[in-house]
């Protein structure tokens, strides 16, 4: 795979330290108690600043998923593969790649590993649960 | 206060399209600027307002007002996506109506054909993106390849469904001279052309050609002094719901739902008023997301609704009568396009695929994936 550099942000930076430790974090607003993601500094919800961090259990449905057939250079070696959005069972959504060629549809429910992304850096992917 | 006849568009024009080696997004644009104001009747001196979209340039606002030798007192560069256009048209009519100018060019041109510009599948690692990109979703036909996942499971909508909206385009298209792809089209040869990315296939996919287009909208005053009949716009609206497409809250609805609501109701006109309609269609399941939030049919019915024709040439729902960006063109922001053909139709200027007695036209643009939209209803009377 193509080594493309991501920049890490500090918007990021926990989410990413999270990752490469195994662990799928979000951030949840104290005031609303929204689930939020991708990670920010503000509660889109309610516009509280400097929402808590938390940790996902990792389990979800399959809201949405896409074979990529046509895939950009830097994925092109691994075409076919399968793209899904998932919603986490602590409410909120994410992208995730599929890990592995299991057919899956949307409803099916999946839970969460870690695999290298295109950069090196260890990223969420899904497996059928 | 209501933009209702606040403004009028007094002429349309492309630039040359499909593949045009020897241009630049400038060139492009100048031709178009120049015929539309021909069209108008009007001189590149009366024109005080430039709104221009567009990925190419520094400072694209600066650069074209130079090149065209413009110095506008109104100028807007709303960038939106492929409907940044239609929400340039509100712009306009907004600026027209404070009195900030009189006659606005809308404006864009692309070279992504010719000049292998790919900006608009070049995802931006950082922000927002650095959450998507370890994935590999190809932009932006992944992002409406997950839709149209969620739409067919919800709903049972099918991928036949979708290919006979393709078949009704090309139809039109071929009715088009200028039309890029001509040749009549199946059914199957939409099934048969290959996966993109699941359940989107490569001819449920727009074109990817060169080509622009110029807007020229006037006040009320201007337009009465003109040779042609003023196509005044009616009602419009605007809505943002996302960047990214994660950040969809539901991907079976779009932001039309919200922009077409404000637009009929500044119209003052119903659904079933609407003689034409120009539906940004960068993908097939473009039209049927956004003709279901528009409420043209009931969620879950757009793939019905398109089946078996009924959108294509003596169908009784005339839609994207150029061709679309399906097939007629489609150089990166298509939605300049809508705009020129809806005019085209009002004015009963478009010959073999004329819709009869058209008089109120729907214009609906959708930019980023699924992210912004912008409606526009525009009539003769």
């Amino acid at each position: 795979m193509a080594n493309e550099t991501q920049p890490i942000d500090p918007d990021g930076d926990p989410y990413w330290a999270g990752a490469a430790e195994g662990e799928l974090r979000y951030r949840k607003c104290g005031a609303c108690e929204a689930s939020i993601f991708y990670p920010r500094a503000i509660c889109p919800a309610c516009g509280a600043p400097d929402p808590a961090w938390a940790v996902s259990k990792g389990a979800g449905s399959i809201y949405a998923c896409t074979t990529v057939h046509r895939a950009p250079p830097a994925f092109a070696d691994n075409a076919p593969y399968t793209v899904l959005l998932v919603d986490l069972d602590e409410g909120f959504r994410m992208m995730g790649g599929l890990a592995g060629d299991a057919n899956v549809a949307v409803g099916d429910r999946v839970t969460v590993t870690f695999r290298e992304g295109p950069d090196g850096r260890p990223a969420p992917y899904f497996t059928p649960a | 206060m209501s933009l209702k006849k606040a403004c009028a568009i007094a002429g349309v024009a492309e630039s040359r399209l499909g593949v045009v080696p020897d241009s630049t997004v400038l060139t492009l644009q100048a031709e178009a600027f120049a015929a539309a104001l021909a069209d108008a009747g009007l001189e590149k001196s009366d024109v005080d307002g430039i709104l221009v979209s567009g990925a190419w340039g520094r400072l694209p606002q600066l650069q074209i007002a130079e090149y065209l030798g413009v110095q506008p007192s109104y100028a807007d560069s709303t960038s939106v996506g492929g409907a940044s256009f239609e929400f340039h048209l509100g712009h306009a009519a907004a600026a027209i109506q404070a009195g900030l100018c009189k006659v606005a060019v809308i404006l864009y041109g692309s070279t992504q054909r010719s000049k292998q510009d790919k900006y608009i599948f070049q995802i931006r690692n950082d922000l927002g993106y650095q959450y998507e990109a370890p994935y590999g979703l190809p932009t932006p036909v992944g992002a409406y390849a997950l839709a149209a996942s969620r739409h067919f499971a919800e709903y049972g909508t099918t991928s036949e469904q979708l290919a006979d909206l393709a078949v009704s385009t090309r139809a039109w298209a071929g009715l088009n001279p200028k039309a890029y792809r001509r040749d009549p089209l199946t059914r199957d040869e939409v099934l048969d052309s290959g996966m993109i990315a699941s359940p989107l296939h490569r001819l449920d996919c727009c074109l990817f050609t060169d080509g622009g287009g110029a807007v020229v909208v006037v006040s009320p005053d201007v337009a009465r002094t003109l040779d042609k009949p003023p196509v005044w716009l009616l009602g419009q609206g605007e809505s943002l719901s996302h960047a990214q497409i994660s950040e969809m809250p539901d991907l079976t609805v779009t932001p039309a739902a919200k922009s077409g609501k404000r637009a009929f109701a500044m119209a003052g006109v119903t659904h079933d008023q609407i003689d034409v309609t120009e539906i940004y269609d960068s993908f097939t399941i473009t039209v049927l997301l956004t003709l279901e939030s528009l409420g043209f049919c009931k969620p879950g019915e757009g793939g019905a609704f398109l089946a078996n024709g009924r959108t294509g040439p003596g169908g009784e729902f005339p839609l994207n009568t150029n061709g679309g960006g399906l097939s007629y063109c489609h150089p990166g922001q298509y939605g300049i396009f809508l705009i020129i053909e809806a005019v085209r139709q009002l004015r009963g200027e478009c010959d073999a695929r004329q819709v009869a007695d058209a008089v109120i036209a729907l214009i609906s643009g959708t930019g980023g994936v699924l992210s912004s939209n912008s409606t526009c209803i525009l009539g003769v009377e």
